[in-house]
């Protein structure tokens, strides 16, 4: 075949595809507002999203903390600058590595949840059933995931912030030698509330994209085990690049002005 | 039309999924109360016109009238307030596996129609001894229960909102035949007792016989063969014949690859 008309087949396809994301994000997103609302499921959804994820963000972020903060100091070493390792860690988490990683994490845990969950309703006909129930599928089960997976996010990266700070405080004192005091005091004089807000927005827009893969993935995955996993898989991999794409494209308009 | 309107007419609804034909023109009318059974092989597109009827898929050309108006001309509000009528038994059951028994059956009337889970239950309770279960089964989950018994919480489900079209794909498929003769029993009860019109689809031609009044065999897209269900042994149109004896040759050639 003409490679030309291949690559424009492909072209096609993935605009398409992209196309039919967006109509269904913004489906998701807007379904609940002609009510109803179904608060049980916002709030599972939140419980599920939200506070099952701390303990593995946690850990994430504690030794991201740390490992950072040894290779700041090893770095900044290098031209006798490493007084300065508390601001450039507190900046460098608060920025980018908490909402990245807590994000990716969240993506893991989640957004294939979402797509395994919702895609074993898809092929036992239970979305189907749901419809001829008189409940709006997108209303009971797309809406509350969104909304809580776009709401806890920002409480998540919080959390992660703190834990991430922390695991770099602990090496800084324990290992090298820094006073704690001065290492907090350090990092509340320089750090500006844009430095943390930033990282919360970007927060809750990963927690939308995360949310919104998983259930798209899902919601359409057909044929029965195999097409579940495919969602899975395909969720997964769509949420880790849509947060890694967006990340870039926050942070250049965060640090223009 | 001169005619009293039908509860639902179908008219040459066509449906395609890529290059394959799954149907090719059906016509068909039933009028209220009426039991309707479509017989046909597997893949031969029973599930997919029901689920056009219920506006899941939305067919290529045709027209679905209920209460003779047609479906496929409203706004998806307007559909959806007009297929809101129908209740439906699903081939697998598809009860809701993070819901409880009685959270199943009530879930029309909880989440659809915005009722207080109270009362909701009391009438899950009651479907569920109208379809011969005891109260103990409201609080078990679906995954607790065997096949037989989750295809009764299934129709409870479906009937529980009293709805005046019901649609049964498949509903004694997998179950043994005792269990699928009390299906049978309780399709035709509560058909008779709500007076609801309903269209079945099967190929247990045991079934298809107790639950119909009307039989239709549905062969590569089109309607081949309607008569009453007690025409059906000696309808003399080859197609049915061969189907309902179950013979491998005859007019009917299998298809080997499924739709």
């Amino acid at each position: 075949m003409n490679p030309a008309a291949h690559i424009g087949r492909a072209a096609i396809a993935i605009f398409a595809e992209i196309g039919a994301m967006s109509i269904f994000a913004l489906k998701g997103a807007f379904a609940w507002v002609s009510g109803p609302f179904y608060t049980r499921e916002f709030l599972s959804a939140a419980i599920r999203v939200g506070f099952n994820s701390l303990p593995v963000v946690g850990l994430t972020a504690i030794f991201t903390g740390a490992a950072l903060a040894l290779n700041i100091y090893d770095g900044s070493a290098r031209f006798n600058a490493e007084t300065f390792l508390p601001q450039i860690l507190a900046v460098s988490i608060v920025r980018e590595l908490g909402p990245g990683f807590a994000a990716l994490m969240v993506a893991g845990r989640s957004s294939s949840g979402m797509a395994a969950e919702l895609g074993a309703m898809r092929v036992s006909d239970q979305i189907d059933a749901m419809s001829t129930l008189a409940v709006d599928p997108f209303k009971y089960l797309i809406s509350p995931r969104i909304l809580a997976t776009t709401i806890m996010m920002p409480f998540i990266v919080l959390v992660a912030d703190l834990i991430g700070i922390l695991g770099g405080w602990t090496v800084a004192v324990y290992a090298l030698d820094f006073e704690g005091a001065t290492y907090i005091r350090n990092i509340d004089s320089f750090l500006t509330a844009e430095d943390v807000t930033s990282g919360l927005v970007k927060a809750g827009v990963f927690g939308f994209l995360i949310s919104v893969m998983g259930c798209y993935y899902g919601y359409k995955s057909r044929g029965g085990a195999q097409g579940v996993g495919g969602a899975t898989r395909s969720a997964v991999v769509a949420s880790a690049v849509a947060i890694l794409a967006s990340n870039y494209i926050m942070t250049s308009l965060f640090v223009d002005f | 039309m001169s005619e009293t309107t039908s509860k639902i007419s179908v008219r040459g609804l066509r449906k395609s999924f890529g290059s394959k034909n799954v149907l090719s023109g059906v016509d068909f009318d039933i009028e209220e109360g009426e039991s309707l059974v479509v017989i046909g092989g597997s893949g031969t597109g029973k599930s997919v016109l029901l689920k056009c009827i219920l506006g899941l898929i939305t067919p290529d050309a045709g027209e679905i009238l209920i209460d003779g108006v047609d479906i496929l001309k409203l706004s998806p509000f307007e559909r959806s307030r007009k297929t809101r009528q129908i209740g439906m038994l699903f081939q697998g059951a598809a009860l809701f596996d993070s819901l409880k028994v009685w959270e199943n059956i009530a879930f029309r009337l909880i989440y659809g129609e915005g009722k207080a889970s109270g009362p909701s239950r009391a009438i899950a309770v009651d479907r569920l001894a109208q379809v011969g279960l005891p109260a103990e089964v409201a609080n078990l989950s679906p995954a607790e229960l065997s096949g037989g018994m989750q295809k009764r919480v299934a129709l409870a489900r479906a009937i529980a909102a009293d709805p005046k079209i019901l649609f049964f794909d498949e509903p004694t498929t997998g179950l043994d035949p005792i269990t699928a003769d009390v299906i049978n029993r309780l399709i035709v009860d509560r058909v008779k007792a709500v007076g609801a019109t309903a269209i079945s689809i099967t190929h247990d031609m045991v079934s298809a016989r107790k639950i119909a009044d009307e039989i239709a065999m549905l062969y590569q897209g089109r309607i081949v063969w309607r008569g009453p269900a007690s025409d059906i042994l000696s309808s003399g149109n080859p197609y049915v014949d061969q189907f309902v004896n179950g013979r491998a040759e005859g007019p009917i050639k299998m298809a080997l690859k499924s739709a």
